[in-house]
């Protein structure tokens, strides 16, 4: 393409205010998390005068941080895993056949996606509630109640993706594994995930990441031993004070590991969102 | 929260295969006739098995309690009842009567959080979606910095809400903030520290923080949508004599826009239902002119224990959801086949 001369200029004003803006936070993030705690409370500065590990190892003891990293991760792990594992039979069953209720299905599972959470979350406690109640299942402040509900929240999605992906793999290599002696689901195992493998990550990672940031459900559905990070994290503000160098330290170690995994995985997220929004 | 999207009506996937007919898509092999019928009628059954998973999921988590919700709003289900629903009595309309009653105390407070909801949902939705574009059309070709630069932009859209949000509840501190100590200390624009969590700035800040975490998913999907444009396109309106601004008009911004529906309604619903942002912000419960949907019906339902009423509430939104998201369906769609 060919680019007028004040091209770069423009380009790096409006792509360095950008930068400028979404940087920042994450400086000051950064930054004061390595403050000791009288630096924080008084007027802000730039360039922290002190620079203090310290609120990296308080973090631990002020809450039970490590106990709720724990629970996170295992609410989200399974979460996504078990999504994409349904989501990979479900988006095989749509990619490659046309049968009758195909449409309604795909429909109706991506329309839920756009209910709002609120619309679930009274409904979805008194069900908890009640379950526990009456039948003696309790649901309610268990991770098995939170594990279900990411994951179907994920599902639509996590199907979604998936299909696009499958989509773009061609049949032939399918009917190859079946002229071979494989069924269907033989085919799907054998040829289809193994191509569609770095979609599957990706979409994992999603639903993983999804997990891993829900507030609204966390908030409510959680009781002190299930608490998951993003309610946990409330525990650095106390009536009198708020302990802003370990809420930056800890906020950055929670971020550390989802931030890598969707920075490694940004590429196949692009591609797969195409393959979707595309079409 | 998760990214979501709906596909459009009439532009499924080109495999040539008739939508919903019972054949598989693509040839099959000649031979082997005996062994066709049973395996057509395996076939036929397979397909559900493989969404039977999903189905029974999507039943259990979404549309029974949608169901349950919708009965909810019909119950005079107050703090007493939440154990033990099945006592509460019938409540006929009057959880809809007082939610849109604007002259009561509950209707009127829902009017407002619904009135500024909307205006914050109109700014939102266009900030993302311009900073998005303009990204997107800016980071065209190559240059150096710019796979830095992309994965910068896609970093607070990574974070966990959470951590991106308090680090903004943490600069928008009165007295210890970084907003403030640029506004009053560094430029001296102010003479007076603003507080940003109370009062009608919160609604700024709200805005602030919510586009900082927001622009980069549009700028993630409309960046895929201006790689997916073939060169020649731009190749052969140079060769006739097109400039950068004509490329731009003429072939960039058309050829987005079955991306820009997309982006542009799933911005809508994920703002329009935000409830991060808020929650995390203003510590719970946010400041009126900051009152955004989900919040106030998370607010009204758990202070006052009174779910028929949020209930109430809950479907009255989902129901305008769903108007707006047909009528911008039918529009746009319109719109995009007549070009």
């Amino acid at each position: 393409m060919r680019e007028p001369r004040w091209l770069p200029w423009a380009r790096w004003i409006v792509l360095g205010s950008l930068g400028l803006f979404t940087l920042v936070p994450l400086y000051v993030m950064a930054t004061t998390s390595i403050k000791p705690l009288g630096d924080v409370q008084g007027d802000f500065h730039w360039i922290p005068t002190t620079i203090s590990l310290q609120p990296f190892a308080d973090i631990w003891r002020t809450v039970p941080l490590a106990h709720y990293f724990v629970n996170s991760l295992v609410v989200a792990s399974i979460a996504a895993v078990a999504s994409v594992t349904i989501a990979v039979f479900a988006a095989y069953a749509i990619s490659r056949y046309r049968f009758p209720g195909r449409r309604v299905f795909s429909v109706t599972v991506l329309s839920t996606q756009m209910f709002p959470g609120i619309l679930f979350l009274l409904p979805l406690f008194m069900i908890f509630v009640n379950l526990g109640n009456t039948i003696g299942v309790e649901l309610y402040g268990s991770r098995t109640g939170l594990i279900i509900t990411y994951l179907t929240f994920s599902l639509p999605f996590s199907i979604w993706m998936l299909v696009g992906y499958f989509d773009s793999i061609p049949t032939a290599l399918d009917e190859a594994a079946q002229v071979d002696g494989s069924g269907p689901v033989g085919a799907l195992l054998r040829v289809v995930i193994p191509a569609a493998m770095p979609g599957i990550v990706a979409v994992a990672i999603y639903a993983f990441m999804t997990a891993w940031a829900e507030v609204l459900f966390a908030s409510v559905m959680t009781d002190e031993s299930t608490r998951t990070l993003a309610v946990g994290l409330q525990g650095y503000s106390t009536q009198n004070d708020v302990y802003w160098n370990q809420l930056m330290a800890a906020s950055l170690v929670v971020s550390v590991p989802v931030v890598a995994g969707f920075l490694l995985l940004q590429r196949y997220l692009v591609q797969g969102l195409t393959a979707g929004a595309v079409k | 929260m998760v990214a979501s999207t709906t596909p459009r009506p009439g532009a499924r996937r080109g495999t040539g295969a008739p939508d919903d007919g019972p054949q598989r898509s693509g040839g099959r092999g000649p031979g082997r006739v005996a062994a066709l019928i049973p395996v057509r009628l395996r076939r036929l059954g397979l397909p559900y098995l493989l969404i039977l998973p999903a189905i029974v999921l999507e039943l259990l988590i979404h549309l029974v309690p949608m169901l349950v919700g919708i009965w909810m709003s019909f119950l005079k289900l107050t703090q007493f009842f939440i154990r033990n629903w099945s006592a509460a009595p019938g409540a006929g309309l009057a959880n809809y009567e007082i939610a849109v009653d604007f002259d009561s105390a509950v209707g009127g407070s829902l009017l407002r959080s619904f009135t500024v909801t909307v205006a914050f949902t109109v700014l939102a939705v266009g900030l993302c979606w311009l900073l998005g574009t303009a990204a997107a059309v800016l980071m065209q070709g190559s240059f150096r910095g710019r796979g830095v630069l992309r994965t910068l932009f896609l970093t607070p859209y990574a974070l966990p809400a959470y951590a991106g949000v308090i680090t903004w509840s943490f600069m928008f501190q009165r007295d210890s903030g970084m907003v403030n100590h640029i506004l009053v200390e560094q430029s001296g624009l102010l003479d007076e520290r603003p507080f940003w969590l109370i009062g009608g700035n919160s609604f700024v800040a709200l805005l602030v923080t919510y586009v900082w975490r927001i622009w980069p998913f549009a700028f993630l999907v409309l960046m895929a949508g201006v790689q997916n444009i073939s060169d020649e396109l731009y190749e052969a309106s140079a060769i006739d004599g097109a400039g950068w601004w004509r490329q731009l008009r003429s072939i960039t911004l058309p050829m987005l826009r079955p991306v820009n529906q997309v982006v542009v309604l799933v911005l809508f619903l994920w703002t329009f239902n935000d409830f991060n942002t808020p929650y995390v912000l203003f510590g719970g419960s946010a400041p009126e002119e900051a009152d955004l949907i989900s919040i106030h019906i998370y607010q009204s339902s758990f202070v006052t224990w009174n779910f028929g009423s949020g209930s109430a509430m809950s479907v009255l939104l989902l129901l305008f959801l769903l108007l707006v998201t047909a009528v911008y369906l039918v529009t746009t769609s319109r719109r995009t086949s007549r070009a």
